[in-house]
Order: structure tokens, then C-alpha cells, then sequence
């Protein structure tokens, strides 16, 4: 019976994040397409260009036909053949040039979120178990201050400071070009380098967690099994430890699925500031270079992750949390 | 006349008791430094911010006649700042009037009718919550073509489903209440219930939303700016710091970023906690904690 009403729950909640995929995809294909002048000529920039050449030019970016035509196109190229368009600017396939950067994203952005959760849910146990005090406050303010503030300032006040006045961290980029490093050392040099804009990122994304699981914290520490354990006489840091923050840090998994938009917009501006060669990088790279195919590429996949991100804590909350499943899923 | 003194005397309370917030007050001193630089800013020994200069000029650190210096076009940074902070507020102003307005009117029909429209209203809000918003804002930005009026645009965009939620939220409980029933008992039309009644009375809840949309929009412009969506014809702080990044020189002269990041985080930070301010004091029971 139970497994019978989480299968409905997974079903609906599948099914409507499948339509909004859907929905993304058309709102995609329309926004593309009210770009006010015409693409292709704006590409070439020269208004002498053949018509032959133009025509060639508008089948190969799906303009060619009537709105319709080219939407089922559209639909058929991309579920077809996965096929994102093609980007002007770099002579490639979207999907190619997008694919190309995805590890780099990946392993800036997990290495950062899992520092900051680990480093932000300690100082928000720390503050919520000491609140009131003048450490509580000096975290508070300062995680707040940081988290209003937007990351890619964080970024040039850090590059400033750390690469070019102290010089202890490389200007921007991912390796030492032309260093030729291969195995350990080029690892090492990659550690070096991505060290500022992960720590910025940190530093910016902290902020979050500390003000959630400190709020989290506070209302767990009224709880009556927390008095009765202090009742008891147990130890106050295995309080801490195995009464408290285990029972507090439901909310911050929770934000992490939601918050993956936020990570995203952090790590477009960090890629952009530190030059690291993601997708962020590649965000900035397209709007400096007007390559609509790859924004518009690159919008899509955001967009889906941020949709599978959220369709995975609703999932696993429904799994957890028998009470999910009742009531239509509302 | 008697309405307008009480309302004079309302806003006199209210500023009272927003002074007596302490965030309310960094908040507040803030915004007034932030209005006289708005207002005086032509008399405040200033220059067109965009008019190069001589080459000998470029890059000079600050002087007594370039108080902060200048940039790699010999433009005067102490212009360029003081006439960004028109940019920020116009557009964290324009922008948070437009989201707020557009937004309380979708919260407010579709909270009301209820049924059918605020479905389809709530499927389509929840659509704009679940994009990404700041890869929404670049394509917006990019298809649009920069220019001011299209960045504040596109923070209306981005921005209003979110007030549309919280507003309609709060009409839900509102409509249910003894006074809309007895109006609506006497056979008030669905417009008087709307606007006579009902919207007096998510006023407060929209100015603290509106305030804190100045901060998001404040903050999607310099973003925007800063990734090259900007208008670079007007002068922001983003658009300094865009200068500045892509130039590549930024180092080289620290007084032409540090005066745009300092107002950035000093305008941000003002209006976080003037809106901070306005949303305790708007609680029920925060005026009569303090025996205000």
C-alpha cells in the first residue's frame, strides 16, 4: 500500500516536472526567436552577403520556413538526435561545445558546495547551540553581509588581494599554459588554481547554510528529548552531536536541492571572474561573442537541472516522509 | 484635509519607529546619503562621466583635480561613481515598482477568483520560479539588446512571480475575513472587494516586498553590467567594473574598482536591511512589544 502510494506520488511529480521540461523547450524556442533584426545578417555583419549564402546560413541555424515548421524541426532535431543547434562562433555543434565544458563546472561547483554544507552547517550548529553571544553575532553579521553581497565582487576583491598583489594564486584559467605538466604536477596545478574561485564561491554559498541550520539548531535545542538529555546529565557535545545536529540537519539537505538555481547563478559569476574555463565561462563567453545557439543551449540545461535538482528532493522527501504521498501531492 | 494629516502623521510614526530599528537606521542613513549624491550630484564637482581624456590623463591615481583618478579612457572615476548611484537607483527603483505593481495585481486576481484562474495563474508562476533566474536574466538581456530600460524589464520578469506569491498568499486569508464578507453581504462588486477592500490591506506587505526588490534589482544590474549586458553609453557601477575586468588593468589601479564595489555593497547592504527593518516593523504586535 505504501509502495503503491509513493509510485503515484513519483508518477505525478515525474510527469509534471516532464511537462515543464516541455514547456522550457518551447518557451526556449520562442525567446530565440523575437530577437529583435535578423540573426544571421547581424553574424555577418557585411550587408553585401549573397542570398545563396544567407539561405544556406538559415537552414543551418533552423530558420528557415514558417514558425511551425521550424518548431517541429526544433523538437525533432534535439529528441532525435540531441541536437542543441550549431554555434556560430566556434564552428561546432551547441552540445559539443557545451559538453566540452560540463567537468570543469562539475568538479568547481561540488568541491565548493560540499566545502561550504560542511563548513557552513558547523558554524551554524556552533551559533544556534551559542546564540546570543558575541560570536554568534560576529558570524551572523558577517555570513549575511557576504551572502548579500553578489559573488562576483567577492571574486575581484579576492583576485585582487591573492593574485595580484600577493601573487600567492595564479590570475584566472584552470592549468599553467604552455607548462606542459603532466600527471601529479598537473593536478597540483589545478588545485592552485582553482583554489580562489572555489573559496569565493565558498565563501559567498556558506552564508546560506550557516543562517538555515542555525535557525534549524534553535528550534531542534527547544525540543523536550534535548532537555531530558541534559536531564540525564549527557555530555553537552555528544548533545551537540548526536541529539542536535542530526535532527537539525534535515532543512539544509533540503536547500541544497532547492538552491541548485543559486549555484548556478554563483558559478557564472566565479567562472567569468577567474577565468575558469566551465560553462559559466562559456555563458559570458557567448554574450561577448552574441553565439545565441550556445546561450541558448546553455539556458536549456540549466534550466533542466534546475528542474531535475528540484524533482530529486521532492522524490526523496516523498520516500523519507510518508506524509508526502497523501493528499494528491499538493 | 484631515485624511492627508493623518496620513502625514502615519508616515511620521512610521519613520519613527524605523529609526528606532537599529538596521532600519544604518538603512535609512544610507538612503539619504545615497539621495543627496542622486540630487546634488551635477553640483558635486563633476564632469560628464563618459568624456575621455588627454592620453597623459590615463589612468592617473586620485588628485586634487581627479578626486578618485581616472580610468584607461582618462574618464574621472569620482563622476563615473557619483553618477552611477542615478543608474542604481533608477533602475533599483523603476524596477521594483514595475515587479512589485505587476506582481501584486497577478497575487491579487488570482488569490481572489481562486478556481480555475489561479490555477492556470499559480502553474505559470511556478514555471518562472522553477527557471533559473540568473541565466533567465542573461538570455532575456541578450535577445533584448542592452539598454536600461530592457534590464528593467527583464528584472520584472525574472522577479514578479515571486511577489505574485507571497501577495496572493495573503489575500487566501484575507478574503475570508468578517469585513470583505460583510462588504461583499451588501452586494460590493468583485472590484470594490478587490481594490477597496482587500488591497488597503496588503499595502504594508507590498512596500516590504518593494523594498527588498530594490535590492535584487540593484544587484541584477550590476550583475548584468558586469557580464557585459549592460548599456555602456550610461554609466553604472557594473559597467565600471565591466570596464575595469576587461580591460585587464584593474590592478593597476585599485581607485578605479574600489569606489564602484564599495557603493555596490554599501547600497545592497542598505536596502537588505532597510527592507529587513520594514518587514519587522510591519508584523503584528512588533509596535506594541516596544510599547510604541
Amino acid at each position: 500500500m505504501a509502495l503503491k502510494g509513493f509510485a503515484g506520488f513519483a508518477i505525478r511529480k515525474v510527469s509534471a516536472a516532464a511537462i515543464t521540461v516541455f514547456a522550457i523547450i518551447c518557451f526556449n524556442f520562442v525567446l530565440f526567436r523575437v530577437i529583435p533584426g535578423d540573426p544571421v545578417r547581424l553574424m555577418f555583419g557585411d550587408p553585401r552577403v549573397s542570398a545563396h549564402k544567407l539561405q544556406e546560413m538559415y537552414e543551418k541555424f533552423g530558420l528557415a520556413g514558417s514558425l511551425w515548421d521550424q518548431f517541429v524541426a526544433y523538437l525533432r532535431q534535439l529528441f532525435l538526435h540531441g541536437d542543441l543547434g550549431y554555434s556560430f562562433a566556434r564552428r561546432a555543434p551547441v552540445l559539443e561545445v557545451i559538453a566540452d565544458k560540463i567537468p570543469q563546472t562539475l568538479m568547481l561547483i561540488l568541491t565548493a558546495l560540499v566545502i561550504a554544507l560542511v563548513v557552513g552547517t558547523l558554524l551554524g550548529a556552533i551559533t544556534g547551540w551559542k546564540t546570543g553571544t558575541r560570536l554568534d553575532s560576529t558570524i551572523i553579521s558577517v555570513s549575511l553581509t557576504l551572502y548579500s553581497i553578489p559573488i562576483f565582487i567577492i571574486g575581484i576583491v579576492v583576485l585582487l588581494i591573492f593574485a595580484f598583489y600577493l601573487g600567492i594564486f595564479p590570475l584566472g584559467g584552470m592549468e599553467t599554459i604552455g607548462a606542459g605538466l603532466t600527471g601529479w604536477a598537473y593536478w597540483k596545478d589545478v588545485l592552485w588554481h582553482m583554489f580562489l574561485p572555489t573559496c569565493a564561491i565558498i565563501i559567498w554559498y556558506a552564508g546560506e547554510y550557516i543562517i538555515v541550520t542555525r535557525n534549524s539548531m534553535q528550534e531542534v535545542l527547544d525540543q523536550d528529548y534535548i532537555i531530558s538529555a541534559r536531564a540525564k546529565g549527557v555530555k553537552e557535545s555528544t548533545i551537540l552531536l548526536r541529539h542536535a545536529l542530526r535532527n537539525a540537519i534535515l532543512p539544509v539537505v533540503t536547500i541544497t536541492g532547492i538552491n541548485v538555481a543559486f549555484a548556478i547563478s554563483g558559478v557564472i559569476e566565479a567562472e567569468t571572474v577567474f577565468a575558469w574555463p566551465g560553462m559559466g565561462r562559456l555563458v559570458y563567453a557567448s554574450v561577448m561573442g552574441r553565439d545565441y545557439p550556445v546561450l541558448q543551449g546553455l539556458f536549456l540545461i540549466f534550466a533542466v537541472i534546475v528542474v531535475v535538482a528540484n524533482l530529486a528532493v521532492d522524490l526523496i522527501y516523498g520516500k523519507i516522509d510518508p506524509r508526502v504521498t497523501v493528499g494528491g501531492g499538493q | 484635509m484631515s485624511g492627508l494629516l493623518k496620513r502625514l502623521q502615519g508616515l511620521r510614526k512610521f519613520l519613527k519607529l524605523l529609526l528606532t530599528h537599529s538596521m532600519g537606521r544604518a538603512g535609512v542613513v544610507i538612503f539619504v546619503i545615497l539621495g543627496i549624491v542622486v540630487i546634488f550630484g551635477p553640483y558635486m564637482r563633476t564632469v560628464d562621466p563618459m568624456r575621455t581624456g588627454v592620453l597623459e590623463n590615463i589612468l592617473q591615481p586620485p588628485s586634487s583635480q581627479f578626486w578618485f583618478g581616472t580610468d584607461h579612457l582618462a574618464r574621472d572615476v569620482w563622476s563615473q561613481t557619483i553618477y552611477g548611484a542615478r543608474i542604481a537607483l533608477l533602475v533599483g527603483f523603476v524596477a521594483a515598482a514595475v515587479t512589485t505593481a505587476f506582481g501584486t495585481m497577478v497575487g491579487l486576481v488570482s488569490g481572489y477568483f481562486g478556481g480555475k484562474i489561479d490555477e492556470v495563474i499559480m502553474r505559470i508562476v511556478d514555471f518562472f520560479m522553477m527557471l533559473p533566474y540568473l541565466p533567465l536574466m542573461i538570455v532575456f538581456a541578450a535577445v533584448l539588446g542592452p539598454s536600461i530600460w530592457n534590464i528593467i524589464l527583464v528584472i520584472g520578469i525574472t522577479y514578479w512571480p515571486f511577489t505574485a506569491r507571497v501577495i496572493r498568499s495573503q489575500v487566501l486569508s484575507l478574503k475570508e475575513r468578517a469585513f470583505v464578507e460583510a462588504s461583499r453581504s451588501v452586494g460590493a462588486s468583485d472590484n470594490l472587494l478587490m481594490f477597496g477592500e482587500i488591497m488597503p490591506n496588503v499595502v504594508p506587505l507590498m512596500f516590504a516586498e518593494a523594498v527588498l526588490m530594490v535590492t535584487n534589482a540593484i544587484y541584477a544590474e550590476a550583475v548584468l553590467a558586469f557580464l557585459g549586458l549592460g548599456d555602456v553609453s550610461t554609466m553604472s557601477w557594473g559597467i565600471m567594473l565591466h570596464f575595469a575586468y576587461e580591460s585587464g588593468l584593474m590592478s593597476m589601479a585599485p581607485w578605479w574598482v574600489i569606489p564602484p564595489i564599495a557603493c555596490i555593497c554599501a547600497t545592497i547592504l542598505g536596502f537588505t536591511f532597510l527592507g529587513t527593518a520594514v518587514s519587522d516593523i510591519m508584523k503584528p504586535g512588533y509596535r506594541e512589544a516596544r510599547g510604541l
